[in-house]
């Protein structure tokens, strides 16, 4: 559950980057690498998962599913606050920086 | 158990390298041109320009791994940091699963980076074929 609703994200935020090619001047590049490197991961782990459990592991229990969904969605949070934060940080539009100067002056 | 600390461990390597690499090159290499996700200098080698792309993974699928870690409290805010530490049979496993689980991790994260810089170094190829075909004709 948590690598379909990792997956679904990093296929979303691909598509969201693919649009805004090739400026990208949200930084949503950032996001799909976050995304698509953390799919990779847990796409090794649902293979060791597999190898072991075999056919069993699509059965889980219906408690483990909504734990695993739950992570997932958390996952995709903490997904997006990194995002936001580097976008912060990064500030590509510099409308951060506008922001702070008209506060000072 | 504490797989993700495999793949950590490669994003560290891999940015010192890069960092190294990006220092290396003499100011007389020519124009520098940071775009977001690539730093492009000419001369550079096309594989040292891309491990960008590999860092971002590593270090982005650690840091939701390490999230997940948490979750599972797998990983503690206090010494020694990795609850499988405090019992040896437990250490054994999680090393057993950091060799097989964490070393399958990051050598499939650099086959899929090393995928993808064969396919955009082709693209780019055939782009500059054609841009070449079309400026003789």
């Amino acid at each position: 559950m948590t690598l379909l609703i990792t997956v679904f994200a990093a296929i979303i935020a691909t598509i969201v980057w693919y649009k805004s090619c090739p400026k990208d001047e949200m930084k949503v590049g950032t996001l799909c690498w976050l995304y698509w490197g953390a799919s990779v991961m847990w796409l090794v782990d649902a293979l060791f998962e597999y190898a072991e459990l075999k056919e069993e592991y699509f059965m889980p229990a219906l408690e483990d599913m909504i734990n695993d969904a739950f992570l997932g969605l958390a996952v995709v949070a903490l997904g997006l606050i990194i995002w936001l934060v580097i976008l912060m940080i990064r500030d590509p539009q510099g409308k951060i920086k506008a922001v702070l100067k008209r506060k000072t002056a | 158990m504490a797989c993700f600390l495999v793949p950590t461990a490669e994003a560290a390597v891999v940015t010192a390298i890069r960092k190294a690499k990006e220092h290396k090159v003499p100011s007389s290499a020519g124009e520098v041109k940071a775009s977001e996700n690539v730093v492009s200098i000419e001369g550079e080698s096309p594989v040292v320009r891309k491990l960008h792309w590999l860092t971002n993974m590593l270090w982005g699928g650690s840091a939701l791994l390490a999230f997940e870690h948490i979750w599972h409290g797998e990983v503690a805010p206090w010494f020694p940091f990795l609850t499988a530490m405090n019992d040896p049979a437990d250490a054994a496993e999680m090393f057993h699963e950091m060799s097989t689980v964490g070393v399958t991790m990051a050598v499939l994260i650099t086959v899929v980076w090393g995928c993808m810089v064969a396919v955009t170094n082709m693209i780019e190829k055939r782009s500059e074929a054609q841009e070449e075909s079309s400026a003789e004709t």
